[in-house]
C-alpha cells in the first residue's frame, strides 16, 4: 500500500475518534466524517480498480455523482465512500472491478 | 404517506422552498441524500467549527440563517436517503442509505407538488490523465474542507477557470496552504469578449468586487499563475505525478501530487430527465436545462425545479427560485391574496441576482479543447473507460446520438449512469457530425437514478399504481 499524505487536517482535532479497518489496517479517524474523507486523510487514495482495465481510481466529486469512491463496506460491495459516515469497527475494502454478484450472501439481503 | 410538498435536496433552493412552504401552512418534507442540511454550497453548515467558518467566509455563513429558520419550522427533514424515482404526478420513491448495513425497504411518499432542488455538479473536464488518483474536482477539494477540515499537504495545482477555483485558492491560503500553481485556462482575449456584458455586470458591483478581491489575493500571495494554458495533460503511472501544459508558446511541467480541476458547474438534470421532461440546450452555459415556466414548474406535471438544477444561477438566486416555487405551489393549493405582487417582487430580486451571470458565463466559458478532447486516447466515460476516439469511431460507423453509444460500446452504462460523460458525448458527436447538440440530444435517463438493491425494491412498503 502506498501511503501518500495528500491531505491533512488544518485544525487540531478534538473530536471523538472511531476506529475503522481499511484492508486490514487499523485507522483512527474523527467521527462525523465520510469514509472517503477518512481514507484521504490517512493518505489512501487508491479506492477502487476500474471494471474494464483495472486502473486505479480515487474519489473525484465527493458528492455522490462520480462513483469513483466505490468501496466494500462491512461486506456490502460497491458503496459510495463519500456518502457514508465512518462508524466504529467498520471494515472497509477496495472495490476491485465490478461487484461479484455470485459472492453475495443472499441472507444479508 | 402524503404531503403537500416534497422537496428533494437541502441546498439554498431546497431550504428556501421548504421554509416558505411551511410559512404558507403546507405540510412539507425534505428528502436529502446527504446526512445533514446545506447541500454542497452550505455543506456541514450546522456543525462547522468557528475556525473553519472564518475561512469559508460570509457567503457560506449565510447558510446558517437558512438552516436556523428551517429547524424552527414544522418542516420534516429526512437526511441520508437516496431518491431513485420521481413521477410527474408527485410520487417520490427512495431508499435509506445503507452505509454498509443491510435490510432497508424502499419507500414511496406522495407530494401534491414536488420541488426538485438537486443543484449542480462539476462540469466534466476530460483531459489526458483525469482518471488518475490524485486528480479531483475543485468542488471536491472544497467539500473536503467544509465537511472534514482537510487541506492539501503536498504540492497541489489548481487547473481551469471559474469563480469556484479562485475561491478555493483563497480559502486554502486562509487555511495556511499555498497552492503550487494556478494553471488558468482563461485567455486574455476572454476579458475583451466579456466587455459587452460588463455594464450589466457592474450593476452587481458587490459581486464584482468580491471577484476582484479573490483574484488580487491570489496575486498578492504570490501563487504562480499561468494564464491561457492549453494542451493540458496529467501524467503519472499509478498516481498523479506531473501536470504539463503549454503556456506562452512553450511547454511547462510542474510536479504535483494533487490536481484540482474546475471549469464551472452544470445542472444536475438526472431527475428531470428521468421523467422524460423536455430539456433545452443552453448555448451560453453549454449544458442542458429543463424547460420550465417562470415559477420553475415543469410542463404537464406537479413538479417544480428550483436552483442550479434549472440552469446555473448561483446560491442567492437559487434561494429566490426556491421561494418562487413555494409561492406558486401555495397559490395553487390555497390562493395567496397578494400572489401577483409577491411574484413580481421575487422575479425582480431574481433578475438582479442573475445580472452578473452572463458576464461570468462569457469570461469563464470553458474552452472547446477541454470539453471536446482532441486526443483520441482521452477517456470520456470514466466508468466503462470509453475514449473520445472510440466515440468518434462509433459516429463513423453510423452512431447518431448518445443513446446509440451505449449499444456500440457501453459508453454511459456504468455506475454513474452517464452523469460524468453525458455532456462530453453529446458534444463530441455534435462536432463529428457537424450538427448542433440539440440535434444530437442527450442520454435517456431511466429510474432507478441511483443504484438500488433488488432486495430493497422487492421490500417496497406499498405498491402504488
Amino acid at each position: 500500500m502506498r501511503l501518500n499524505q495528500v491531505f491533512k487536517f488544518y485544525e487540531s482535532k478534538d473530536d471523538e475518534f472511531v476506529t475503522v479497518y481499511f484492508e486490514g489496517k487499523e485507522l483512527r479517524v474523527p467521527s462525523g466524517i465520510s469514509v472517503a474523507s477518512a481514507l484521504l486523510a490517512n493518505g489512501i487514495y487508491f479506492f477502487r480498480a476500474s471494471s474494464v482495465n483495472g486502473s486505479k481510481r480515487s474519489p473525484y466529486c465527493m458528492m455522490g455523482v462520480c462513483f469513483e469512491c466505490l468501496l466494500e463496506i462491512d461486506g456490502v460491495p460497491a458503496l459510495q465512500g463519500c456518502m457514508i459516515g465512518v462508524r466504529n469497527g467498520m471494515i472497509i475494502k477496495r472495490q476491485i472491478g465490478n461487484m461479484n454478484v455470485k459472492k453475495l450472501d443472499i441472507e444479508t439481503y | 404517506m402524503s404531503y403537500d410538498v416534497v422537496i428533494i435536496g437541502s441546498g439554498p433552493a431546497g431550504m428556501a422552498a421548504a421554509i416558505d412552504c411551511d410559512k404558507y401552512g403546507l405540510s412539507t418534507i425534505i428528502l436529502d441524500e446527504q446526512p445533514m442540511l446545506g447541500g454542497q454550497i452550505y455543506r456541514n453548515i450546522e456543525y462547522v467549527t468557528s475556525g473553519r467558518l472564518k475561512i469559508l467566509g460570509a457567503d457560506y455563513e449565510h447558510g446558517i440563517i437558512l438552516a436556523d429558520k428551517l429547524r424552527k419550522s414544522q418542516v420534516e427533514y429526512r437526511g441520508n436517503v437516496s431518491v431513485w424515482n420521481v413521477t410527474r404526478n408527485g410520487e417520490v420513491s427512495f431508499v435509506i442509505n445503507r452505509g454498509g448495513r443491510s435490510g432497508e425497504k424502499s419507500q414511496s411518499i406522495n407530494g401534491r407538488f414536488v420541488v426538485i432542488a438537486t443543484g449542480a455538479m462539476e462540469r466534466p473536464f476530460p483531459i489526458k490523465g483525469w482518471t488518475l488518483p490524485g486528480v479531483m474536482g475543485a468542488g471536491a477539494g472544497q467539500i473536503l474542507l467544509k465537511s472534514s477540515g482537510l487541506i492539501p499537504n503536498l504540492p497541489t495545482v489548481l487547473i481551469g477557470e471559474g469563480p469556484l477555483l479562485y475561491l478555493l485558492a483563497y480559502q486554502y491560503m486562509k487555511a495556511g496552504y499555498k497552492p503550487a500553481a494556478l494553471v488558468s485556462t482563461t485567455r486574455f482575449s476572454d476579458y475583451f469578449k466579456a466587455i459587452y456584458n460588463m455594464p450589466k455586470a457592474m450593476l452587481s458591483w458587490r459581486d464584482f468586487l468580491k471577484g476582484l478581491k479573490l483574484l488580487s489575493s491570489i496575486y498578492i500571495h504570490g501563487i504562480k499563475v499561468y494564464s491561457g494554458a492549453t494542451c493540458l495533460e496529467l501524467n503519472g503511472s499509478d498516481f498523479l505525478e506531473e501536470v504539463s501544459f503549454k503556456h506562452k508558446g512553450s511547454y511547462k511541467k510542474i510536479s504535483a501530487s494533487l490536481a484540482l480541476l474546475h471549469q464551472g458547474v452544470i445542472p444536475n438534470t438526472q431527475i428531470t430527465m428521468s421523467e422524460n421532461l423536455p430539456h433545452k440546450w443552453n448555448e451560453n452555459q453549454i449544458c442542458w436545462e429543463p424547460i420550465t415556466d417562470e415559477w420553475g414548474r415543469l410542463p404537464e406535471s406537479n413538479l417544480y425545479v428550483a436552483g442550479d438544477g434549472r440552469g446555473i444561477v448561483g446560491a442567492q438566486a437559487s434561494e429566490t427560485q426556491g421561494k418562487l416555487a413555494a409561492l406558486s405551489i401555495a397559490n395553487q393549493l390555497k390562493n395567496i391574496d397578494d400572489f401577483i405582487v409577491k411574484s413580481k417582487q421575487l422575479k425582480q430580486t431574481l433578475s438582479k441576482q442573475k445580472r452578473i451571470r452572463p458576464f461570468i458565463d462569457r469570461i469563464y466559458r470553458p474552452k472547446d479543447e477541454f470539453r471536446i478532447p482532441k486526443g483520441d486516447d482521452v477517456i470520456v466515460c470514466r466508468c466503462e473507460e470509453v475514449t473520445a476516439g472510440q466515440i468518434r469511431e462509433y459516429v463513423d460507423l453510423g452512431c447518431i446520438g448518445p443513446n446509440q453509444t451505449k449499444a456500440f460500446g457501453r459508453c454511459g452504462m456504468g455506475l454513474c449512469q452517464g452523469r460524468f460523460c453525458s455532456l462530453t458525448v453529446t458534444e463530441i458527436i455534435a462536432e463529428k457530425r457537424n450538427v448542433t447538440p440539440t440535434e444530437v440530444g442527450h442520454y435517456r435517463i431511466r429510474a432507478p437514478i441511483k443504484p438500488v438493491l433488488l432486495g430493497d425494491l422487492a421490500n417496497t412498503d406499498e405498491l402504488t399504481e
